[in-house]
């Protein structure tokens, strides 16, 4: 069983990823091996407990691969995922249930989360039902703690309605009632605010944020919006074809970043500022990179300003620490 | 809940005068089924359906009684004559009795009957006795009908009497006896009171003779009767039964089986969805009928056998390839992840998860399938594959067949199983198309 009292407190990390390789392979008539996707690709990283972290990528980054890694959905190619000290891999079918009560998760689109023939009470009654907690009583008392958590009221009347019937705002709270109701140490939020209208983005945002201080949560944030991220998270991730390229604390990365491809990202950023209007950018032109066959060297230097032929063409870069507290994956801080 | 789709489902289906229609004619088959396994048991039922002497005191290949009225004839129900112990004259002599029995009735229809049997019971004389028969007409005519010595159970079949036959001019007995002399070519009835008188010889003192007379009419109760004196209604009635049955059984069995094997398939894709893909295709092109009918010439044609073919090899059957399609994007779906996501078993995402989802447009086509396995188990039984020993509407149009009913005019015969068939059918159908608007999502706004 994994347990989470014994190692409370900051010193030990909740969640550790070594190395973490996955991979799918693409066949043609079914066997056939024809290539394969290195979704994500070599990617270490520890979480303590009670952490907000935040993933930031351009879309086929791998960061929704590696949330579905973390949750178990995807088996890792090679590497592991270490949750209280134990590996994923090597949890049996009880344990890796367990595990998954501990894990809550919320998706990106609310409407699709959450299935159409069921009302909301039922909805967040399955997870208990699949866990054993068998009380009607019992669950229907979870149902409404939570309910009245995530501030989704009048609850009697929620309780009764379908997905259908419910704003995109509701919904998203009702998935994540649904990853709250068994009561995990640790959210994962794949893009949760992305599909919604952009004036009830910032309450999501904002429960995910007081729950997760409330409940001492650990809350890892899959998004490919900068903006917001100070905001909500403690630490960055900056990921870039199934690698994390940059990681350092909120406001160290925002405001000193360092690799190159945090600078893109960071510079197309929307600004509301009106000297922006008629100044053009520099962004770097180019695509996302096959993840079927990433390019050698730095996988950013086609893209790359500062690219230096010989040396980011032919080896990839290592960890530099060019401030305290900050990683990048850069050979300019060599 | 699934149970409040359904439910809203049914607000809306009521108004649909067809669905409410396809309902009525559904239910009023339901009772109709119901009440006849209740009111002849099934064993019961099965004897009956064999035939023989249970059968004797009915007319053969009689149209239903209200048809001929309706078309304004009056041709005429049989008549039983059971002899009045009362009326025996009987004188003694020595070595035995000498018995009159009078067998009387009144005949007024405008037709003739279709035939006269005399059922004699001369059980447990020491020596057979002796009968000699004379015909009473009302206008006094005195027409012999020849003398028998009786057997224990003992038989007259006087339409069969071709010396009769002569004497009356040709006429058959059944006709000749009834028709009025004054009429010339085309003999017509001649009604009044008739009387048939035994006079028996009794070897013995005590025995009795049990006479009955039968004048067999053209008419018969609300069906009719078939070639072996069967009353059709027993086989129309306890068709109802074993037709739903069939259907409905054949229709759960392939559908239930079906989707639950196209979901496990596109649950665990790989080698599992490939083997159930080729698996549908062979079996695609297996033709249904054929197999049947090596089967039940092979095998056997009990209805249960052949319900389990149909069921069999249903299973793999193209709506596997439908329900796949329908299943696939299903699959993909977040909540389905989410599923896995917060440990739901493979069984249950299939099971709570998939098949929910697609259900409500399932439902119809379930529906309008119960109607084609029961066409299907009629044609079987009209290709000589039904069940031998049980009442269905398919045998009955069998033996219609085989004795050329159409041909003989015995329109009745095939016009009512073939009714009752297609009034399944619409019920089914008109159910099923107005289900499948409330249900469908795609027919919803059209």
């Amino acid at each position: 069983m994994i347990d989470s009292a014994t190692s409370a407190g900051r010193r030990v990390p909740l969640l550790e990823v070594d190395d973490l390789h996955t991979w799918f392979e693409l066949r043609q008539w079914g066997f056939r091996r024809v290539g394969t996707v290195h979704a994500v690709d070599g990617v270490s990283l520890a979480l303590a407990h009670g952490e907000a972290v935040a993933f930031v990528g351009e879309s086929g980054c791998g960061k929704s691969s590696l949330a579905r890694t973390l949750l178990g959905l995807h088996r890792p190619t090679q590497g592991e995922v270490r949750f209280d000290g134990q590996a994923l891999a090597g949890l049996g079918k009880a344990d890796m249930k367990a595990y998954r009560a501990k894990v809550g998760y919320v998706q990106q689109d609310p409407f699709g989360a959450l299935p159409p023939f069921l009302d909301v009470r039922r909805i967040l009654a399955e997870p208990l039902i699949v866990h054993g907690v068998t009380d009607r009583t019992e669950r229907e008392r979870r149902i409404r703690a939570v309910l009245e958590e995530v501030r989704l009221g009048p609850v009697d009347e929620v309780l009764g309605k379908f997905p259908h019937m419910l704003s995109g705002g509701q919904q998203q709270r009702v998935v994540i009632a649904r990853a709250l109701v068994l009561e995990p140490v640790m959210i994962i939020a794949d893009e949760p605010v992305s599909m919604l209208d952009a004036s009830v983005r910032v309450e999501i945002l904002d429960l995910l944020r007081r729950i997760q201080s409330e409940r001492e949560l650990t809350l890892v944030f899959i998004t490919h919006d900068l903006s917001t991220v100070r905001h909500y998270a403690e630490r960055i991730f900056v990921m870039y074809a199934g690698r994390v390229v940059e990681s350092a604390p909120v406001d160290e990365l925002l405001d000193h970043p360092q690799h190159p491809y945090t600078l893109a990202l960071l510079s197309a950023l929307s600004d509301p500022d009106a000297d922006n209007a008629l100044r053009l950018r520099e962004v770097p032109g180019g695509e996302p990179p096959s993840l079927i066959h990433p390019p050698s060297g730095c996988r950013f230097h086609p893209r790359c300003p500062q690219a230096m032929a010989g040396l980011c063409d032919r080896d990839e870069p290592i960890e530099f620490t060019p401030r305290p507290g900050h990683v990048s994956a850069c050979w300019l801080y060599q | 809940m699934i149970i409040e789709r359904l439910r809203a489902g049914w607000v809306e289906l009521r108004r649909y005068p067809s669905a409410l229609m396809g309902l009525g004619i559904i239910a009023g088959l339901l009772m109709l089924a119901l009440y006849t396994v209740i009111a002849i048991p099934y064993p019961q039922a099965l004897e009956a359906w064999r035939g023989g002497e249970a059968w004797r005191m009915h007319p053969v290949n009689a149209e239903p009684l209200w048809l001929d009225r309706l078309k304004g004839g009056d041709a005429p129900s049989t008549l039983i004559i059971e002899h009045d112990a009362e009326e025996v004259e009987e004188t003694m002599f020595t070595g035995g009795r000498r018995l009159r029995i009078p067998l009387a009735f009144d005949f007024g229809y405008a037709d003739f009957p279709g035939e006269m049997n005399l059922f004699l019971r001369a059980e447990d004389h020491a020596e057979a006795p002796f009968a000699r028969l004379s015909w009473l007409t009302p206008d006094g005519r005195d027409i012999s009908l020849g003398g028998h010595r009786l057997q224990p159970r003992h038989r007259v079949s006087i339409s069969q009497d071709r010396e009769l036959t002569r004497r009356l001019g040709g006429l058959a007995p059944h006709i000749g006896l009834f028709a009025d002399p004054a009429s010339d070519a085309v003999p017509e009835v001649l009604p009044g009171r008739y009387r048939l008188v035994l006079d028996v010889v009794v070897f013995d003192e005590q025995a009795d003779i049990d006479a009955t007379l039968v004048v067999y009419g053209r008419v018969h109760g609300i069906a009719g009767t078939d070639h072996q004196r069967r009353e059709l209604s027993l086989a129309l009635m306890w068709g109802t039964p074993v037709a739903l049955a069939f259907g409905l059984i054949a229709a759960v069995g392939t559908t239930l089986t079906t989707l639950v094997i196209a979901a496990m398939g596109v649950w665990y894709r790989g080698w599992v969805d490939a083997l159930i893909q080729r698996l549908t295709e062979v079996n695609m092109i297996l033709p249904l009928l054929p197999i049947l009918v090596m089967v039940g010439t092979l095998y056997s044609t009990s209805i249960w056998l052949m319900l389990g073919v149909v069921v069999v090899l249903g299973i793999f059957s193209a709506g596997i390839k439908t329900y796949r399609a329908m299943l696939l994007p299903i699959r993909e779906a977040p909540y389905i992840e989410a599923a896995r996501a917060y440990g739901a078993s493979d069984m249950r995402i299939v099971l709570r998860y998939m098949i929910p989802r697609i259900l409500p447009v399932l439902i119809p086509t379930f529906v309008t399938l119960i109607p084609t396995f029961v066409f299907l188990e009629a044609s079987l039984a009209v290709l000589g594959l039904g069940d031998p020993v049980l009442p269905t509407w398919g045998k009955v149009l069998n033996d219609a067949q085989t004795q050329s009913a159409l041909y003989n005019g015995y329109t009745y015969w095939v016009v009512a199983p073939a009714l009752l068939l297609m009034l399944t059918g619409l019920g089914f159908a008109m159910l099923g198309f107005a289900m499948d608007r409330v249900f469908n999502p795609r027919l919803r706004n059209l």
